[in-house]
């Protein structure tokens, strides 16, 4: 059965009517965004492949790992939820055949040369609000993904788009956080 | 459950040097042998199964409207890459689904409540409701589609309260999802429905919130019985001022209004639930001496002039202990623990982070109130987690004491047997066992399946029961798995919601980590209803069987001499023989009782830790039981 609208009355249906959900299917907009994402994150990992030779701070280290595993395994989540509905899965090197602005956040190529040749305390600063900028990129992504028509509605999607926006605003935060203590001492 | 991504993270890097020595559980299974729970044959309807000191008493399918009938088990997702072998990964991709029907995870069970014999099992999908007066033969009442997630669900007298989250809800609980990004048809927050027809049930109330409901958690004011209150917890995205009045997604920095770092907590006049409404969104974050909103960090120390920021913005789950005026949060990056006596304005009196700790889920006190078990949902409960490279301290219980109103780290606790990389599975819903003198805890763990552990000693927690089947598939991971397992004292048994099978109805056998009369014990106390998130404390009667749960326990540690349990023994005899104060030797056995009742107090006062409080427990008992003879 279902209930209507609180105050309203609750009517019988048929099984086959409760198991449809071909109206909450993934849409365009849904695959788009795993699509972008996906070349997004692939440019996270150049990033933060960058760091251990890179950097004097454990910290940042850490950062960088951290940054490494969970995008890596989003990426293969990402792969698994295109592959799974017949999509095209882009390679992780095609946002250069995009073109650099194709995402928000996305570094342009004379901003990754400035990051490969900077060292120690510089580096860390220009990575941190490098990243930063990417991560705010990511958010306004599930942003656009939730204000398209009937976008980020499937429950995979949904969880995934949720997930992201919390946690990479989790991990600006703790961003923030080292930005302020760059050219201090290093955090225990 | 989330996606199941992000926090893996902040784990690993955070304690790459810490877990290397960690991990101090022994891994071995039941008396050391090999772990049955290994290479458990795969199916979904059909896979092998293993269990220890219980046993599974019935399982039901969903019902029909709860699955795509053309994938009953689910859309499949893929097992981490790094275990597959490259050729096998290309064969994968060559037989990928071109035309997928509906999300698996639209579908799925997700949690319990209980009231008499009504069990209501919560899905992604709605709702579904059970008759469990036989165990043995569960009947379904009423299946009711209102699509939303998680579906978490709770019940109050004729009110059930609903968690709704995602983007697709819609007020009149359609199936067809929601046309544009601002719309009045959609909602996400709780739901309400009258259950007074049980069979029937109406929607009368939904009280939309920013950021919708992953979990909720129902709260009984002791000085405010006309009204129930639920704490609501929203996890995902903030929705547009457009669509509902003062809801803000920036940071605290831009905008002091954000809907970020606060719970919601609804108010619901029990004679009018169709008027429930937000009534305070408290900032249960805040630092207390700047006043700013994001006052807590998890990640650490921050060190002299770091920037005040903070990632904890969230609850996940809140559970409650009315009894001591207690909750506690598990807020994705911290611990909680929270002074409810006021519920409208619950005050944090502790917050703790864990090191090893990726995502705080969900939080269980034990029957005093001393304790607290949160969980970790390293990977959010769609990913393989209890492998065996899996560190032991990640994805796992954190146990901890509660100490002049503070929270003091004990140990952690993680199923001991390796899992697959086919199967999810990470710490995730459970409850209590109500054996008096013990602290025992049974727990979901997707596929991991079902462990039954005891925690009274909170630095060395034990497995002493489980029930495991293999993986769904066996070649890819599908989510599926143990929502939810709880201990429901109505009937004694305990009840497991399957996300893709189904519902699990197991019981406890006797054995020599639970005897007999510490089961019979538990189930003396009968309960009308349960929410996992609303916990009351349990207080057994003066009973011949609580009293030999006791001496079971004593005998178990060696904490009394054979000379005296026999004496005691002998004593519960007569006392099962001899039933009221007119029966023969009534008087003569009262007194023997209280001199057996002194003397045990007088052990208690020679003895240490949990033996000493057994003790005097079945002193006071054996006391109880004389003087209902007098």
């Amino acid at each position: 059965m279902q209930p209507g609208a609180p105050g309203g009355p609750t009517r019988d249906i048929t099984a086959a009517e409760a198991a449809d959900l071909s109206e909450v299917r993934h849409t365009p907009a849904d695959v788009r965004f795993m699509q972008g994402m996906i070349s997004h994150h692939a440019q996270a990992l150049e990033m933060a492949a960058l760091v251990p030779s890179r950097t004097a701070r454990d910290d940042m280290r850490a950062l960088a790992l951290r940054i490494e595993i969970s995008q890596r395994d989003e990426i293969e989540m990402m792969r698994e939820w295109l592959e799974a509905r017949g999509a095209q899965v882009p390679g992780e090197h095609d946002h250069h055949a995009h073109g650099d602005s194709a995402m928000p956040g996305m570094l342009t190529a004379g901003e990754m040369r400035g990051l490969t040749a900077a060292k120690g305390d510089a580096f860390d600063r220009l990575f941190l609000q490098l990243m930063i900028k990417h991560h705010e990129g990511a958010l306004v992504m599930v942003r656009e993904l939730f204000s398209s028509p009937r976008g980020g509605q499937e429950g995979s999607i949904f969880a995934f788009a949720s997930d992201v926006e919390a946690d990479q605003q989790m991990e600006i935060a703790r961003m923030r956080a080292l930005l302020a203590s760059t050219g201090k001492e290093p955090q225990p | 459950m989330r996606s199941g991504i992000g926090y893996t993270v902040v784990l690993l890097a955070l304690s790459a040097a810490v877990i290397s020595g960690g991990g101090g559980q022994d891994r071995s299974g039941p008396a050391g042998k090999a772990d049955p729970r290994v290479g458990l044959k795969p199916g979904f309807r059909d896979a092998g199964t293993a269990s220890w000191n219980m046993e599974l008493v019935s399982t039901l399918p969903k019902p029909p409207g709860f699955f795509d009938p053309k994938a009953p088990s689910g859309l499949e997702t893929r097992p981490e890459k790094e275990s597959k072998p490259e050729k096998e990964s290309k064969e994968e991709k060559k037989k990928s689904p071109a035309a997928p029907g509906p999300d698996a995870l639209d579908f799925a069970n997700s949690d319990l409540a209980f009231r008499g014999e009504h069990l209501f099992i919560g899905n992604f999908h709605g709702f579904n409701t059970y008759d469990v007066e036989d165990p043995r033969r569960v009947r379904l009442i009423a299946s009711v589609v209102c699509p939303g997630g998680q579906g978490d669900v709770s019940v109050h007298g004729d009110l059930l309260v609903m968690s709704v989250e995602q983007t697709r809800g819609r007020l009149d609980c359609g199936t067809q999802g929601v046309t544009g990004s601002v719309s009045a048809e959609r909602f996400r927050g709780v739901r309400i429905f009258d259950i007074s027809d049980v069979g029937r049930p109406r929607q009368v109330a939904a009280v939309q919130t920013c950021r919708g409901s992953h979990t909720h958690t129902l709260v009984r004011s002791p000085q405010d019985t006309r009204n129930l209150y639920i704490y609501g917890s929203g996890t995902s995205t903030v929705r547009s001022g457009e669509e509902l009045a003062d809801c803000v997604g920036k940071e605290p920095k831009d905008d002091p209004n954000t809907s970020l770092f606060s719970i919601d907590v609804i108010q619901v006049p029990l004679d009018a639930p169709e008027k429930a409404r937000i009534v305070n969104r408290p900032r249960i974050f805040a630092d207390a001496a700047t006043g700013a909103v994001s006052g807590l960090w998890p990640g650490g120390d921050h060190g002299p002039g770091t920037q005040k920021t903070s990632a904890t913005d969230q609850c996940h789950d809140i559970t409650v202990f009315p009894d001591a005026g207690l909750a506690a949060g598990a807020c994705s990056g911290n611990g909680l623990l929270l002074d409810i006596s006021d519920p409208v304005h619950p005050v944090r009196l502790d917050a703790v982070s864990d090191h090893n700790f990726a995502y705080w889920h969900s939080a269980t006190f034990n029957n005093d109130g001393t304790k607290v078990i949160f969980t970790d949902e390293w990977g959010g409960g769609t990913r393989p987690r209890c492998r065996a490279k899996d560190p032991a301290t990640w994805g796992a219980n954190a146990i901890f004491d509660i100490v002049d109103r503070k929270l003091r780290f004990g140990s952690y606790y993680k199923l001991p047997a390796p899992q697959t990389e086919i199967e999810n599975c990470v710490a995730h819903n459970g409850s209590t066992i109500p054996v008096p003198g013990r602290d025992i805890m049974v727990q979901a763990w997707y596929q991991g399946g079902i462990s039954v552990f005891d925690f009274t000693d909170s630095t060395n927690p034990v497995e002493i029961a489980f029930f495991d089947r293999g993986p769904v598939d066996a070649r890819r991971l599908i989510t599926a798995g143990h929502w939810s397992a709880y201990w429901y004292n109505y009937n004694g048994h305990i009840y497991a919601s399957e996300i893709a099978r189904g519902l699990d109805v197991l019981r406890l056998t006797p054995s020599e980590h639970l005897s007999r009369n510490e089961l019979e014990a538990a189930v003396l106390v009968r309960e009308e209803g349960f929410n996992a998130q609303e916990q009351r404390r349990v207080a057994w009667p003066a009973s011949p069987v609580v009293a030999r749960a006791y001496l079971d326990q004593l005998a178990r540690s060696g904490s009394i001499t054979p000379e005296r349990a026999a004496g005691v023994t002998a004593a519960l005899d007569r006392a099962g023989r001899v039933g009221s104060p007119r029966d023969g030797g009534a008087g003569a056995l009262a007194g023997r009782l209280s001199e057996l009742s002194r003397a045990l107090e007088n052990e208690a006062a020679a003895a240490a830790g949990h033996d000493a409080g057994r003790l005097r427990s079945l002193a006071s008992t054996l006391q109880g039981i004389g003087d209902s003879l007098r």
